[in-house]
Protein backbone atom coordinates (compact mmCIF):
# COMPACT_ATOMS: atom_id res chain seq x y z
CA UNK A 1 0.00 0.00 0.00
CA UNK A 2 1.19 3.50 -0.87
CA UNK A 3 1.83 5.72 2.18
CA UNK A 4 1.15 9.33 1.24
CA UNK A 5 2.61 12.46 2.80
CA UNK A 6 -0.85 13.09 4.29
CA UNK A 7 -0.66 9.67 6.00
CA UNK A 8 2.76 10.57 7.37
CA UNK A 9 1.43 13.85 8.68
CA UNK A 10 -1.47 12.14 10.43
CA UNK A 11 0.73 9.45 12.01
CA UNK A 12 3.31 12.06 13.08
CA UNK A 13 0.51 13.95 14.82
CA UNK A 14 -0.56 10.76 16.63
CA UNK A 15 3.07 10.14 17.65
CA UNK A 16 3.48 13.76 18.82
CA UNK A 17 6.41 14.16 16.47
CA UNK A 18 6.93 17.31 14.40
CA UNK A 19 8.20 16.51 10.90
CA UNK A 20 9.74 18.73 8.24
CA UNK A 21 8.51 18.68 4.61
CA UNK A 22 11.69 16.79 3.65
CA UNK A 23 11.05 14.18 6.35
CA UNK A 24 7.47 13.79 5.15
CA UNK A 25 8.71 12.91 1.71
CA UNK A 26 11.41 10.48 2.89
CA UNK A 27 9.19 8.75 5.44
CA UNK A 28 6.39 8.32 2.89
CA UNK A 29 8.80 6.57 0.54
CA UNK A 30 10.53 4.45 3.18
CA UNK A 31 7.36 3.41 5.01
CA UNK A 32 5.81 2.37 1.69
CA UNK A 33 8.85 0.21 0.99
CA UNK A 34 8.97 -1.35 4.47
CA UNK A 35 5.21 -2.03 4.55
CA UNK A 36 5.47 -3.71 1.13
CA UNK A 37 7.88 -6.14 2.78
CA UNK A 38 5.50 -6.56 5.75
CA UNK A 39 2.71 -7.41 3.30
CA UNK A 40 4.58 -10.65 2.49
CA UNK A 41 3.08 -11.90 5.78
CA UNK A 42 -0.21 -12.33 3.94
CA UNK A 43 1.11 -15.48 2.33
CA UNK A 44 0.97 -17.14 5.77
CA UNK A 45 -2.42 -18.62 6.61
CA UNK A 46 -3.20 -17.64 10.20
CA UNK A 47 -6.84 -18.72 10.37
CA UNK A 48 -7.51 -19.97 13.88
CA UNK A 49 -3.97 -19.14 15.08
CA UNK A 50 -3.83 -17.42 18.49
CA UNK A 51 -1.70 -14.25 18.48
CA UNK A 52 1.49 -14.23 20.60
CA UNK A 53 2.00 -11.10 22.70
CA UNK A 54 4.59 -12.53 25.06
CA UNK A 55 6.33 -15.89 25.14
CA UNK A 56 6.53 -16.98 28.78
CA UNK A 57 2.81 -16.75 29.30
CA UNK A 58 2.80 -14.95 32.64
CA UNK A 59 -0.42 -13.13 33.47
CA UNK A 60 -1.12 -10.67 36.23
CA UNK A 61 1.99 -10.92 38.37
CA UNK A 62 0.87 -9.59 41.74
CA UNK A 63 2.82 -8.46 44.78
CA UNK A 64 1.76 -7.44 48.26
CA UNK A 65 0.79 -3.82 48.60
CA UNK A 66 3.45 -2.83 51.12
CA UNK A 67 4.95 0.54 51.92
CA UNK A 68 8.61 0.41 50.95
CA UNK A 69 11.38 2.99 50.59
CA UNK A 70 11.31 4.70 47.20
CA UNK A 71 13.32 7.38 45.41
CA UNK A 72 13.31 10.60 47.45
CA UNK A 73 11.63 13.39 45.47
CA UNK A 74 14.84 15.35 45.15
CA UNK A 75 16.53 12.42 43.39
CA UNK A 76 13.46 11.78 41.25
CA UNK A 77 13.52 15.42 40.17
CA UNK A 78 17.26 15.47 39.57
CA UNK A 79 16.94 15.07 35.78
CA UNK A 80 14.04 17.48 35.32
CA UNK A 81 14.51 19.91 32.41
CA UNK A 82 12.78 22.53 34.56
CA UNK A 83 11.57 22.26 38.14
CA UNK A 84 10.10 24.35 40.86
CA UNK A 85 10.02 23.15 44.48
CA UNK A 86 8.78 19.54 44.30
CA UNK A 87 7.31 19.71 40.81
CA UNK A 88 8.07 19.65 37.10
CA UNK A 89 7.42 22.90 35.24
CA UNK A 90 5.64 22.74 31.87
CA UNK A 91 4.19 25.43 29.60
CA UNK A 92 0.58 26.40 30.22
CA UNK A 93 -2.01 23.83 29.19
CA UNK A 94 -5.20 25.90 29.28
CA UNK A 95 -5.89 28.48 26.61
CA UNK A 96 -6.61 32.04 27.70
CA UNK A 97 -10.03 33.36 26.75
CA UNK B 1 51.43 -11.47 29.33
CA UNK B 2 49.78 -8.04 29.38
CA UNK B 3 46.80 -7.89 31.70
CA UNK B 4 44.44 -6.81 28.94
CA UNK B 5 45.10 -10.08 27.07
CA UNK B 6 43.67 -12.24 29.85
CA UNK B 7 40.13 -13.63 29.85
CA UNK B 8 37.78 -12.76 32.67
CA UNK B 9 38.28 -16.20 34.15
CA UNK B 10 42.10 -15.93 34.01
CA UNK B 11 42.17 -12.38 35.35
CA UNK B 12 39.86 -13.33 38.18
CA UNK B 13 42.15 -16.23 39.16
CA UNK B 14 45.21 -13.96 39.27
CA UNK B 15 43.36 -11.31 41.23
CA UNK B 16 41.96 -13.82 43.70
CA UNK B 17 45.46 -15.20 44.31
CA UNK B 18 46.70 -11.67 45.06
CA UNK B 19 49.09 -11.66 42.07
CA UNK B 20 47.69 -8.40 40.78
CA UNK B 21 45.92 -5.44 42.43
CA UNK B 22 42.72 -3.78 41.27
CA UNK B 23 44.62 -0.54 40.70
CA UNK B 24 47.08 -2.35 38.42
CA UNK B 25 44.20 -3.83 36.44
CA UNK B 26 42.48 -0.46 36.03
CA UNK B 27 45.75 1.22 35.07
CA UNK B 28 46.50 -1.46 32.45
CA UNK B 29 43.03 -1.09 30.93
CA UNK B 30 43.03 2.68 30.75
CA UNK B 31 46.47 2.52 29.12
CA UNK B 32 45.04 0.12 26.55
CA UNK B 33 41.98 2.35 26.09
CA UNK B 34 44.20 5.40 25.51
CA UNK B 35 46.02 3.48 22.76
CA UNK B 36 43.12 2.03 20.75
CA UNK B 37 40.02 4.05 21.66
CA UNK B 38 40.80 6.98 19.32
CA UNK B 39 40.46 4.47 16.47
CA UNK B 40 37.75 2.13 17.76
CA UNK B 41 35.47 4.67 19.50
CA UNK B 42 33.72 1.99 21.52
CA UNK B 43 32.81 4.19 24.50
CA UNK B 44 30.31 7.00 24.96
CA UNK B 45 31.50 7.65 28.52
CA UNK B 46 34.70 6.56 30.21
CA UNK B 47 34.45 6.25 33.99
CA UNK B 48 38.16 6.69 34.64
CA UNK B 49 38.01 8.62 37.88
CA UNK B 50 35.42 6.43 39.57
CA UNK B 51 37.16 3.26 38.34
CA UNK B 52 40.43 4.30 40.01
CA UNK B 53 38.62 5.31 43.21
CA UNK B 54 36.82 1.98 43.29
CA UNK B 55 40.02 0.05 42.62
CA UNK B 56 41.96 1.83 45.36
CA UNK B 57 39.14 1.29 47.84
CA UNK B 58 39.02 -2.40 46.94
CA UNK B 59 42.77 -2.82 47.33
CA UNK B 60 42.69 -1.13 50.74
CA UNK B 61 39.84 -3.32 51.88
CA UNK B 62 41.45 -6.51 50.61
CA UNK B 63 44.70 -5.69 52.42
CA UNK B 64 42.79 -6.00 55.67
CA UNK B 65 40.88 -9.12 54.79
CA UNK B 66 41.40 -10.98 51.51
CA UNK B 67 37.90 -12.16 50.68
CA UNK B 68 36.73 -11.80 47.08
CA UNK B 69 33.55 -12.37 45.16
CA UNK B 70 33.52 -13.82 41.62
CA UNK B 71 33.71 -10.39 39.94
CA UNK B 72 35.69 -8.44 42.54
CA UNK B 73 38.01 -6.01 40.76
CA UNK B 74 36.93 -7.13 37.27
CA UNK B 75 36.97 -4.31 34.70
CA UNK B 76 33.74 -4.40 32.71
CA UNK B 77 31.95 -2.13 30.25
CA UNK B 78 28.18 -1.69 30.10
CA UNK B 79 26.07 -0.81 27.06
CA UNK B 80 24.81 2.74 27.36
CA UNK B 81 21.13 1.79 27.44
CA UNK B 82 21.53 0.03 30.81
CA UNK B 83 21.12 2.37 33.79
CA UNK B 84 24.13 2.98 36.04
CA UNK B 85 23.49 4.97 39.21
CA UNK B 86 25.34 8.29 38.99
CA UNK B 87 26.93 7.56 35.59
CA UNK B 88 25.49 9.04 32.36
CA UNK B 89 23.21 6.67 30.43
CA UNK B 90 22.57 8.25 27.04
CA UNK B 91 21.21 5.46 24.80
CA UNK B 92 23.48 7.23 22.26
CA UNK B 93 20.66 9.73 21.86
CA UNK B 94 20.52 13.48 22.04
CA UNK B 95 17.33 12.89 24.02
CA UNK B 96 19.29 11.44 26.97
CA UNK B 97 22.65 13.15 26.44
CA UNK B 98 22.62 14.61 29.96
CA UNK B 99 20.63 11.88 31.72
CA UNK B 100 22.17 10.54 34.94
CA UNK B 101 20.09 7.65 36.29
CA UNK B 102 19.25 7.84 40.00
CA UNK B 103 19.37 4.02 40.24
CA UNK B 104 21.12 0.92 38.89
CA UNK B 105 19.57 -1.58 36.51
CA UNK B 106 19.18 -4.90 38.34
CA UNK B 107 21.87 -6.53 36.17
CA UNK B 108 24.24 -3.70 37.11
CA UNK B 109 23.25 -3.85 40.79
CA UNK B 110 24.18 -7.54 40.73
CA UNK B 111 27.60 -6.72 39.26
CA UNK B 112 28.05 -3.97 41.83
CA UNK B 113 27.17 -6.37 44.64
CA UNK B 114 30.04 -8.52 43.36
CA UNK B 115 32.40 -5.50 43.45
CA UNK B 116 33.01 -5.19 39.68
CA UNK B 117 34.67 -2.08 38.29
CA UNK B 118 32.85 -0.05 35.64
CA UNK B 119 35.31 1.18 33.00
CA UNK B 120 32.68 2.97 30.95
CA UNK B 121 29.48 2.96 28.95
CA UNK B 122 29.59 1.68 25.40
CA UNK B 123 28.19 3.06 22.18
CA UNK B 124 25.06 1.73 20.46
CA UNK B 125 22.64 2.57 17.72
CA UNK B 126 20.31 5.19 19.20
CA UNK B 127 17.93 3.43 21.63
CA UNK B 128 19.36 0.09 20.34
CA UNK B 129 17.67 0.61 16.97
CA UNK B 130 20.10 -0.48 14.30
CA UNK B 131 22.67 -3.04 13.21
CA UNK B 132 25.87 -1.01 12.84
CA UNK B 133 26.15 1.73 15.55
CA UNK B 134 25.90 4.21 12.68
CA UNK B 135 22.66 5.47 14.24
CA UNK B 136 24.48 6.70 17.35
CA UNK B 137 24.02 10.44 17.91
CA UNK B 138 27.69 10.52 18.94
CA UNK B 139 29.17 8.90 15.84
CA UNK B 140 29.80 5.26 14.89
CA UNK B 141 32.16 2.78 16.54
CA UNK B 142 34.62 0.86 14.33
CA UNK B 143 35.35 -2.80 13.86
CA UNK B 144 38.73 -3.55 15.48
CA UNK B 145 39.48 -6.10 12.72
CA UNK B 146 39.05 -3.47 10.00
CA UNK B 147 38.39 0.15 10.91
CA UNK B 148 36.51 0.77 7.65
CA UNK B 149 33.90 -1.78 8.70
CA UNK B 150 31.07 -1.49 11.21
CA UNK B 151 31.29 -3.43 14.48
CA UNK B 152 27.65 -4.44 14.06
CA UNK B 153 24.87 -3.33 16.32
CA UNK B 154 23.18 -2.35 18.26
CA UNK B 155 25.66 -3.46 20.99
CA UNK B 156 28.54 -2.56 18.64
CA UNK B 157 30.44 -0.56 21.26
CA UNK B 158 30.41 -3.47 23.73
CA UNK B 159 31.54 -6.00 21.09
CA UNK B 160 34.25 -3.68 19.75
CA UNK B 161 35.49 -2.91 23.28
CA UNK B 162 35.79 -6.63 24.10
CA UNK B 163 37.48 -7.44 20.76
CA UNK B 164 39.91 -4.51 21.06
CA UNK B 165 40.69 -5.56 24.66
CA UNK B 166 39.43 -2.30 26.13
CA UNK B 167 37.52 -4.21 28.83
CA UNK B 168 37.64 -7.83 29.94
CA UNK B 169 33.95 -8.37 29.19
CA UNK B 170 30.81 -6.31 28.67
CA UNK B 171 27.04 -6.28 28.95
CA UNK B 172 24.91 -5.83 25.86
CA UNK B 173 21.22 -6.05 25.08
CA UNK B 174 19.56 -8.09 22.34
CA UNK B 175 16.15 -7.30 20.83
CA UNK B 176 16.63 -8.76 17.35
CA UNK B 177 20.26 -9.85 17.39
CA UNK B 178 21.93 -6.85 19.02
CA UNK B 179 24.30 -9.00 21.09
CA UNK B 180 24.92 -11.86 18.64
CA UNK B 181 25.36 -9.91 15.39
CA UNK B 182 28.05 -7.52 16.73
CA UNK B 183 29.74 -10.42 18.57
CA UNK B 184 29.90 -12.29 15.23
CA UNK B 185 31.19 -9.20 13.37
CA UNK B 186 33.89 -8.57 16.00
CA UNK B 187 34.98 -12.19 16.55
CA UNK B 188 33.89 -12.47 20.19
CA UNK B 189 31.27 -14.45 22.10
CA UNK B 190 27.77 -13.04 22.66
CA UNK B 191 24.98 -14.75 24.55
CA UNK B 192 21.32 -13.79 24.45
CA UNK B 193 19.66 -15.49 27.41
CA UNK B 194 16.11 -16.87 27.41
CA UNK B 195 13.47 -14.12 27.67
CA UNK B 196 12.91 -13.69 31.41
CA UNK B 197 16.24 -15.21 32.51
CA UNK B 198 17.83 -11.79 33.21
CA UNK B 199 15.89 -8.86 34.67
CA UNK B 200 15.12 -5.99 32.29
CA UNK B 201 14.65 -3.53 35.15
CA UNK B 202 16.75 -0.48 34.31
CA UNK B 203 17.28 -1.47 30.69
CA UNK B 204 15.83 1.45 28.72
CA UNK B 205 12.92 -0.27 27.00
CA UNK B 206 12.87 -0.65 23.21
CA UNK B 207 10.61 -3.66 22.55
CA UNK B 208 9.56 -5.08 25.89
CA UNK B 209 8.47 -8.52 24.67
CA UNK B 210 11.84 -9.09 22.94
CA UNK B 211 14.56 -7.22 24.89
CA UNK B 212 17.06 -9.19 26.97
CA UNK B 213 20.40 -8.28 28.62
CA UNK B 214 23.35 -10.63 28.11
CA UNK B 215 27.15 -10.99 28.20
CA UNK B 216 29.69 -10.23 25.45
CA UNK B 217 33.01 -11.92 26.24
CA UNK B 218 36.36 -13.21 24.95
CA UNK B 219 35.35 -16.87 25.24
CA UNK B 220 32.52 -19.22 26.17
CA UNK B 221 33.48 -19.84 29.79
CA UNK B 222 33.54 -16.07 30.39
CA UNK B 223 30.00 -15.90 28.99
CA UNK B 224 28.93 -18.60 31.46
CA UNK B 225 30.71 -16.77 34.27
CA UNK B 226 29.05 -13.43 33.54
CA UNK B 227 25.61 -14.95 32.90
CA UNK B 228 25.87 -16.55 36.35
CA UNK B 229 26.30 -13.10 37.87
CA UNK B 230 23.31 -11.44 36.20
CA UNK B 231 20.70 -14.23 35.85
CA UNK B 232 17.74 -14.69 38.17
CA UNK B 233 14.26 -13.60 39.10
CA UNK B 234 13.63 -9.97 39.98
CA UNK B 235 10.39 -8.70 41.52
CA UNK B 236 11.07 -5.37 39.76
CA UNK B 237 10.57 -7.02 36.34
CA UNK B 238 7.26 -8.85 36.20
CA UNK B 239 8.37 -10.69 33.04
CA UNK B 240 11.47 -12.11 34.70
CA UNK B 241 10.91 -15.77 35.45
CA UNK B 242 11.00 -17.26 38.94
CA UNK B 243 13.13 -20.28 38.27
CA UNK B 244 16.35 -21.40 39.94
CA UNK B 245 19.62 -20.49 38.22
CA UNK B 246 21.79 -23.53 37.43
CA UNK B 247 25.56 -23.62 37.86
CA UNK B 248 26.60 -22.62 34.34
CA UNK B 249 30.31 -23.29 34.92
CA UNK B 250 29.46 -26.91 35.69
CA UNK B 251 27.99 -27.24 32.20
CA UNK B 252 31.47 -26.64 30.81
CA UNK B 253 32.96 -29.85 32.19
CA UNK B 254 31.84 -32.00 29.27
CA UNK B 255 34.55 -33.02 26.80
CA UNK B 256 32.48 -34.26 23.82
CA UNK B 257 29.05 -33.87 22.28
CA UNK B 258 27.92 -37.52 22.34
CA UNK B 259 24.14 -37.92 22.88
CA UNK B 260 23.55 -34.38 21.53
CA UNK B 261 21.29 -33.97 18.49
CA UNK B 262 21.91 -30.78 16.52
CA UNK B 263 19.56 -29.52 13.81
CA UNK B 264 20.59 -27.61 10.69
CA UNK B 265 17.64 -25.60 9.33
CA UNK B 266 17.59 -25.69 5.52
CA UNK B 267 15.99 -22.23 5.35
CA UNK B 268 19.20 -20.62 6.67
CA UNK B 269 21.34 -21.88 3.79
CA UNK B 270 19.77 -20.12 0.83
CA UNK B 271 20.54 -17.26 -1.53
CA UNK B 272 22.01 -14.19 0.13
CA UNK B 273 24.32 -16.27 2.31
CA UNK B 274 27.91 -15.14 1.74
CA UNK B 275 30.04 -18.03 0.36
CA UNK B 276 32.81 -17.50 2.95
CA UNK B 277 30.22 -17.62 5.74
CA UNK B 278 28.64 -20.78 4.30
CA UNK B 279 32.05 -22.47 4.03
CA UNK B 280 33.03 -21.63 7.62
CA UNK B 281 29.65 -22.66 9.05
CA UNK B 282 29.57 -25.95 7.09
CA UNK B 283 33.07 -26.70 8.41
CA UNK B 284 31.93 -25.92 11.95
CA UNK B 285 28.97 -28.28 11.53
CA UNK B 286 31.45 -30.94 10.38
CA UNK B 287 33.49 -30.31 13.52
CA UNK B 288 30.40 -30.62 15.76
CA UNK B 289 29.80 -33.99 14.11
CA UNK B 290 33.43 -35.05 14.70
CA UNK B 291 32.93 -34.14 18.34
CA UNK B 292 30.16 -36.71 18.59
CA UNK B 293 26.97 -34.76 17.87
CA UNK B 294 24.30 -36.24 15.64
CA UNK B 295 23.58 -33.73 12.87
CA UNK B 296 20.07 -33.64 11.40
CA UNK B 297 18.58 -31.50 8.70
CA UNK B 298 15.48 -29.71 9.97
CA UNK B 299 13.00 -27.14 8.69
CA UNK B 300 11.83 -23.84 10.18
CA UNK B 301 9.27 -22.96 7.49
CA UNK B 302 8.35 -19.49 8.81
CA UNK B 303 11.96 -18.19 8.78
CA UNK B 304 11.16 -15.89 5.86
CA UNK B 305 8.50 -14.11 7.91
CA UNK B 306 10.73 -13.23 10.85
CA UNK B 307 12.00 -9.84 9.68
CA UNK B 308 8.53 -8.60 8.73
CA UNK B 309 6.99 -9.85 12.00
CA UNK B 310 9.80 -8.25 13.95
CA UNK B 311 9.54 -4.83 12.32
CA UNK B 312 5.84 -4.67 13.11
CA UNK B 313 6.03 -5.92 16.71
CA UNK B 314 9.29 -4.20 17.69
CA UNK B 315 8.25 -0.85 16.25
CA UNK B 316 4.76 -1.07 17.75
CA UNK B 317 6.24 -1.69 21.19
CA UNK B 318 8.89 0.99 20.64
CA UNK B 319 6.31 3.60 19.66
CA UNK B 320 4.58 3.21 23.01
CA UNK B 321 7.77 2.77 25.07
CA UNK B 322 9.30 5.93 23.61
CA UNK B 323 6.18 7.98 24.33
CA UNK B 324 7.78 8.71 27.72
CA UNK B 325 10.36 10.99 26.08
CA UNK B 326 8.26 14.13 26.10
CA UNK B 327 10.58 16.72 27.60
CA UNK B 328 8.76 16.89 30.93
CA UNK B 329 10.35 14.70 33.62
CA UNK B 330 13.83 13.94 32.30
CA UNK B 331 15.92 14.17 29.18
CA UNK B 332 16.05 16.79 26.45
CA UNK B 333 13.48 19.61 26.21
CA UNK B 334 13.06 21.89 23.19
CA UNK B 335 13.37 25.58 23.91
CA UNK B 336 10.81 28.35 23.45
CA UNK B 337 7.63 26.40 22.90
CA UNK B 338 4.31 28.15 23.30
CA UNK B 339 2.23 25.33 24.75
CA UNK B 340 2.46 21.74 25.94
CA UNK B 341 1.62 20.17 22.59
CA UNK B 342 4.35 22.11 20.85
CA UNK B 343 6.73 21.19 23.66
CA UNK B 344 6.07 17.48 22.98
CA UNK B 345 6.27 17.75 19.21
CA UNK B 346 9.45 19.83 19.05
CA UNK B 347 11.23 17.99 21.87
CA UNK B 348 10.73 14.71 20.02
CA UNK B 349 11.64 16.21 16.66
CA UNK B 350 14.91 17.65 17.97
CA UNK B 351 15.77 14.89 20.44
CA UNK B 352 15.38 11.76 18.28
CA UNK B 353 17.51 10.74 15.28
CA UNK B 354 16.05 9.62 11.98
CA UNK B 355 16.01 5.82 12.54
CA UNK B 356 14.22 6.24 15.87
CA UNK B 357 11.67 8.56 14.25
CA UNK B 358 11.17 6.10 11.41
CA UNK B 359 10.44 3.30 13.86
CA UNK B 360 8.12 5.43 15.99
CA UNK B 361 6.24 6.33 12.80
CA UNK B 362 6.05 2.72 11.61
CA UNK B 363 4.97 1.50 15.05
CA UNK B 364 2.33 4.21 15.39
CA UNK B 365 1.03 3.40 11.91
CA UNK B 366 0.66 -0.36 12.50
CA UNK B 367 -1.18 0.31 15.78
CA UNK B 368 -3.47 3.00 14.38
CA UNK B 369 -7.21 2.56 13.87
CA UNK B 370 -7.95 0.70 10.65
CA UNK B 371 -4.53 -0.96 10.36
CA UNK B 372 -4.18 -2.68 13.73
CA UNK B 373 -5.62 -6.04 12.64
CA UNK B 374 -4.01 -6.05 9.22
CA UNK B 375 -0.51 -5.40 10.55
CA UNK B 376 -0.15 -5.81 14.32
CA UNK B 377 -2.69 -8.63 14.65
CA UNK B 378 -1.30 -10.43 11.63
CA UNK B 379 2.29 -10.11 12.88
CA UNK B 380 1.34 -11.50 16.30
CA UNK B 381 -0.35 -14.48 14.64
CA UNK B 382 2.66 -15.19 12.41
CA UNK B 383 4.83 -14.84 15.54
CA UNK B 384 2.90 -17.85 16.86
CA UNK B 385 3.88 -19.78 13.70
CA UNK B 386 7.55 -18.89 14.27
CA UNK B 387 7.29 -20.18 17.87
CA UNK B 388 5.55 -23.37 16.68
CA UNK B 389 8.37 -24.01 14.18
CA UNK B 390 10.89 -24.00 17.02
CA UNK B 391 8.73 -26.16 19.33
CA UNK B 392 8.40 -28.75 16.57
CA UNK B 393 12.14 -28.67 15.82
CA UNK B 394 13.07 -29.05 19.49
CA UNK B 395 11.06 -32.28 19.66
CA UNK B 396 13.62 -33.67 17.19
CA UNK B 397 16.86 -31.98 18.24
CA UNK B 398 18.53 -30.47 21.34
CA UNK B 399 20.21 -27.56 19.61
CA UNK B 400 19.96 -25.69 16.32
CA UNK B 401 23.07 -24.48 14.51
CA UNK B 402 23.03 -21.61 11.98
CA UNK B 403 25.26 -18.83 10.70
CA UNK B 404 24.92 -15.85 13.07
CA UNK B 405 24.78 -13.40 10.16
CA UNK B 406 24.41 -13.76 6.36
CA UNK B 407 27.65 -11.82 5.70
CA UNK B 408 30.75 -10.71 7.61
CA UNK B 409 30.91 -7.06 8.80
CA UNK B 410 29.93 -4.58 6.10
CA UNK B 411 31.55 -1.22 5.40
CA UNK B 412 30.48 1.98 7.11
CA UNK B 413 27.89 3.76 4.99
CA UNK B 414 27.15 0.67 2.89
CA UNK B 415 23.60 0.18 4.16
CA UNK B 416 22.87 3.38 6.06
CA UNK B 417 20.76 4.88 3.25
CA UNK B 418 18.55 1.81 2.86
CA UNK B 419 16.67 0.91 6.05
CA UNK B 420 15.10 -2.27 4.62
CA UNK B 421 18.51 -3.72 3.60
CA UNK B 422 19.80 -2.91 7.07
CA UNK B 423 16.79 -4.67 8.64
CA UNK B 424 17.32 -7.76 6.45
CA UNK B 425 20.90 -8.14 7.77
CA UNK B 426 19.35 -9.39 11.04
CA UNK B 427 17.50 -12.22 9.34
CA UNK B 428 19.29 -15.07 11.19
CA UNK B 429 19.01 -13.68 14.70
CA UNK B 430 15.51 -12.19 14.81
CA UNK B 431 13.38 -15.34 15.02
CA UNK B 432 15.16 -16.33 18.26
CA UNK B 433 13.86 -13.16 19.96
CA UNK B 434 10.35 -13.69 18.61
CA UNK B 435 10.35 -17.14 20.27
CA UNK B 436 12.15 -15.92 23.44
CA UNK B 437 14.86 -18.58 23.11
CA UNK B 438 18.49 -18.49 24.28
CA UNK B 439 21.25 -18.37 21.64
CA UNK B 440 24.98 -17.79 21.46
CA UNK B 441 27.21 -16.43 18.71
CA UNK B 442 30.86 -17.50 18.68
CA UNK B 443 33.75 -17.30 16.21
CA UNK B 444 33.99 -20.09 13.61
CA UNK B 445 36.40 -18.71 11.03
CA UNK B 446 37.41 -15.76 8.89
CA UNK B 447 36.42 -14.42 5.49
CA UNK B 448 38.98 -14.11 2.70
CA UNK B 449 39.16 -10.44 3.65
CA UNK B 450 40.17 -11.34 7.22
CA UNK B 451 36.88 -10.55 8.94
CA UNK B 452 35.49 -12.83 11.67
CA UNK B 453 32.57 -15.17 10.97
CA UNK B 454 30.10 -16.17 13.68
CA UNK B 455 28.31 -19.42 14.39
CA UNK B 456 24.94 -19.36 16.16
CA UNK B 457 23.70 -22.09 18.50
CA UNK B 458 20.05 -21.87 19.55
CA UNK B 459 18.64 -23.86 22.48
CA UNK B 460 15.34 -24.64 24.17
CA UNK B 461 14.01 -22.05 26.60
CA UNK B 462 16.11 -22.02 29.81
CA UNK B 463 18.63 -24.50 28.40
CA UNK B 464 21.57 -22.10 28.31
CA UNK B 465 23.65 -24.94 29.77
CA UNK B 466 23.31 -27.05 26.63
CA UNK B 467 24.30 -24.11 24.44
CA UNK B 468 27.29 -23.23 26.60
CA UNK B 469 28.39 -26.85 26.77
CA UNK B 470 28.34 -27.35 22.98
CA UNK B 471 29.91 -23.95 22.32
CA UNK B 472 32.65 -24.65 24.85
CA UNK B 473 33.54 -28.07 23.41
CA UNK B 474 33.60 -26.59 19.89
CA UNK B 475 35.73 -23.63 20.99
CA UNK B 476 38.27 -25.93 22.67
CA UNK B 477 38.60 -28.06 19.55
CA UNK B 478 39.32 -25.10 17.24
CA UNK B 479 41.85 -22.27 17.12
CA UNK B 480 39.53 -19.31 16.43
CA UNK B 481 39.55 -18.14 20.03
CA UNK B 482 43.31 -17.56 20.01
CA UNK B 483 43.17 -14.91 17.27
CA UNK B 484 42.86 -11.25 18.19
CA UNK B 485 42.79 -8.15 16.01
CA UNK B 486 45.69 -5.75 15.53
CA UNK B 487 44.00 -2.35 15.73
CA UNK B 488 45.41 -0.06 13.05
Amino acid sequence: MEITQQDVEKVAQLARLAVTPAEKETFAKQLTQILAHVDTLNKYDTTGIEPTATVMGQVNVFRDDLVRPSLPSDKALSNAPEREADGFVVPKILEER
Amino acid sequence: MSLHKLTLFELQKQFKAGEVTAAEIVRAYFLRISQVEPKVKAFVTQAKESAFLQAEALDRKLKEWRKTKPLTGMPLAVKDNICTDGVHTTCSSRMLQNFIPPYDATAVAKLRAQEYILLGKTNLDEFAMGSSTENSAFGPSRNPWNLHCVPGGSSGGSAAAVAAEECVAALGSDTGGSIRQPAAFCGVVGLKPTYGRVSRYGLVAFASSLDQIGPITRDVSDAAFLLQAIAGHDPMDSTSVDRSVPDYMKALQKRDLKTLKIGVPVEFFTEGLDPDVELAVRAAIGELKNLGAEIREISLPSTDAAVAVYYVIATAEASSNLARFDGVKFGFRAKETKDLLELYMKTRQEGFGSEVKRRIMLGTYVLSAGYYDAYYGKAQAVRTLVCQDFSAAFKEVDLIVTPATPTPAFKLGEKSEDPLQMYLSDIFTISVNLAGLPAIALPCGFSKGGLPIGLQLIGRAFEEETILQAAHVYEKSTQWRTKSPVVR
